[in-house]
């Protein structure tokens, strides 16, 4: 039998897209990336190119087809990709072929090799490793012989193999086929689609690898982001239940809270989950496990999807907990965002990016039940379950709150319903009126891996924060 | 506009080709023997004729976007046009180029 070698490949230099294909593109070959009109195939494109110069010292050429050297410039510009520095360094070439339909007549045979020979230049001028032409089809449009065209970009991608330089072509979404000129027949080792869907008027981009020869990679929908710092994918699903357990105890911020628990606190690396209704007191639970992070010199990340970051501070304050320095010293970072500013994914994505970005000991998520705005229960489920696990392959502790609307049916909830089976230690807070005052009781629904107090108790909240009352 | 007193030529203004080709490919002869057989037939001196090897000179294919070999590239008069091909389409070729031919003579 035939010694298994995987061959090489060319890092993408585009998060998250090395994990999905186990290493990036196949190297020396051609890669097809198919989309419609917008959905982020050009930036994919530059992105690969400028990330090959800057982090492999890959240098590249881009043949452009639709837009101007210029134009390219200034589009990428705004995802932080300098061209202009790279081409005066001279590790990059931009060659914008301008195709006018009606400048050119047809008068006998021709071919392509006026391509052939420029982009050959424009490689061995720079040494260039990888190639991007955006978007060939556009040579269709210009002409009448498609037979000869057809026949001459097969040839083409022939002669990039041969020339072993990884290239990227993309190409424009047909009606029933991956590109209008179906390209991906020529191109056989590679092809990407990208999507861009708008689904209850929330707008998420996709990416999805339709083939990769000879190489195993993820087969699902990836989300992908644009933002300031170019396309980011989350291979989300690649995530097995095989992270570590930590035994250490620490302390959820507040002691008469460790007090319940056996081991006087809670697992590191574990999740909480805090349920209860409109005004239990579940945000200063939160923040209690905030301050406790803080204390002990650990980055904290706090997601609040209802409060501003102000707010959150100046009612905290209110109650004697003061984050106000615990977010100077930069050991508190608040997150503030609505729900409904992005789908579920992107509120995923964005999130992993900031785990990345400030590396916190301890998450928060005040509350989780605001995404079931943006999403069903099962989307919001499968996000909630993909970011649990995220935080637990790290050792992120991690605290959940959830809004249930009244006491007895917590369990019909979505949220709670989705979260409670994967956290590790609920509590669930209440709010009784009896006798024309509030009577508020903290109850330890379970801990797993501890044992912990079986009976409610009761609390107040007074300006020196949280008191458990006496002979609980 | 003035009516020509020689049929066949054009005189009003000079043409300013230029033809890239791909080194001796069939294609580039064939279209170096045609644009030469066009213009001595129909442009005396009229033309100035630039022939130019992408191979020897890539720059100036990426500086006026030729990808087509062989190329014809009317620059002047305007409107600048590209004739791809081996130039074999007289009639076509002459139209494009704006030539006038006088074909009752």
């Amino acid at each position: 039998m035939k010694k298994l070698t995987s061959f090489p490949k060319t890092p993408t230099g585009i998060n998250g897209l090395d994990e999905i294909t186990q290493g990036g593109f196949p190297k020396g070959r051609p890669v097809l990336v198919c989309g419609s009109a917008g959905c982020g195939k050009t930036l994919m494109a530059a992105q690969f190119l400028v990330k090959g110069i800057t982090e492999y010292d890959e240098p590249g050429v881009f043949m452009s087809f639709e837009e101007t050297a210029a134009d390219l410039s200034q589009n990428v510009a705004s995802l932080g990709f300098d061209l202009e520095k790279l081409k005066k360094e001279n590790k990059l070439r931009v060659d914008f072929v301008r195709i006018e339909r009606s400048e050119i007549e047809e008068t006998g045979e021709y071919d392509l090799e006026g391509l052939f020979i420029r982009l050959n230049h424009a490689i061995d001028s720079i040494g260039a490793k990888r190639v991007v032409l955006d978007t060939i089809e556009s040579i269709f449009s210009g002409i009448d012989n498609l037979a000869m065209v057809r026949s001459e970009i097969r040839r083409l991608f022939g002669w990039l193999k041969e020339k072993g330089v990884t290239a990227v072509i993309t190409g424009e979404r047909g009606e029933s086929t991956l590109t209008r000129q179906g390209l991906e027949e020529y191109v056989s080792d590679c092809v990407i689609l990208l999507d861009f869907r708008v689904i209850d008027q929330i707008a998420t981009r996709r990416l999805r690898i339709v083939k990769y020869r000879g190489s195993t990679h993820g087969t699902n929908e990836y989300p992908f982001l644009i933002d300031e710092e170019g396309i980011s994918v989350i291979p989300i699903t690649s995530l097995q239940l095989d992270y570590k357990s930590p035994t250490e105890f620490i302390s959820t911020g507040l002691p008469a809270l460790d007090n319940l628990f056996s081991g006087k606190g809670i697992y590191r690396g574990g999740s909480t989950l805090i349920t209860g209704t409109a005004g239990t007191a579940k945000t200063i639970i939160a923040s209690y496990f905030a301050k406790g992070s803080c204390a002990r010199k650990e980055k904290t990340l706090y997601f609040s999807f209802e409060e501003s970051p102000e707010q959150l501070v100046r009612n905290m304050e209110s109650i004697g907990i003061d984050l106000r320095p615990l977010i100077k010293s930069k050991l508190l970072h608040i997150h503030a965002s609505r729900p409904s500013l992005q789908g579920l994914e992107m509120h995923l994505l964005v999130m992993n990016k900031l785990l990345a970005e400030i590396k916190p000991k301890t998450v928060i998520v005040d509350p989780i039940s605001s995404l079931v705005t943006i999403g069903n229960a099962f989307e919001v489920r499968a996000m909630l379950v993909r970011l649990m696990d995220t935080l637990k392959m790290r050792e992120i502790n991690s605290t959940f709150t959830s809004l249930t609307h009244n006491g007895d049916s917590q369990f019909t909830d979505a949220t709670v319903d989705a979260v409670s089976s994967l956290a590790d230690t609920w509590i669930r807070l209440t709010n009784d009126q009896k006798q024309g005052t509030r009577d508020r009781k903290l109850y330890i629904v379970k801990s797993r891996g501890m044992g912990h107090a079986n009976s409610e108790q009761n609390f107040n909240i007074t300006t020196r924060g949280i008191e458990f009352s006496e002979g609980n | 506009m003035k009516k020509e007193t020689n049929p066949g030529t054009i005189n009003k203004e000079k043409l300013s080709l230029q033809l890239y080709v791909s080194g001796m490919s069939p294609k580039s002869l064939e279209a170096i023997r045609n644009i030469n057989r066009i213009c001595a037939e129909h442009l005396k001196d009229a033309y100035d004729l630039e022939i130019i090897d992408i191979y020897k000179q890539p720059e100036l294919a990426t500086e006026h976007s030729v990808i087509f070999s062989p190329s014809l590239i009317k620059h002047y008069p305007l409107p600048k046009k590209i004739l791809i091909g081996t130039l074999k389409d007289c009639d076509k070729v002459m139209m494009a180029l704006g030539i006038d031919i006088d074909k009752t003579k």
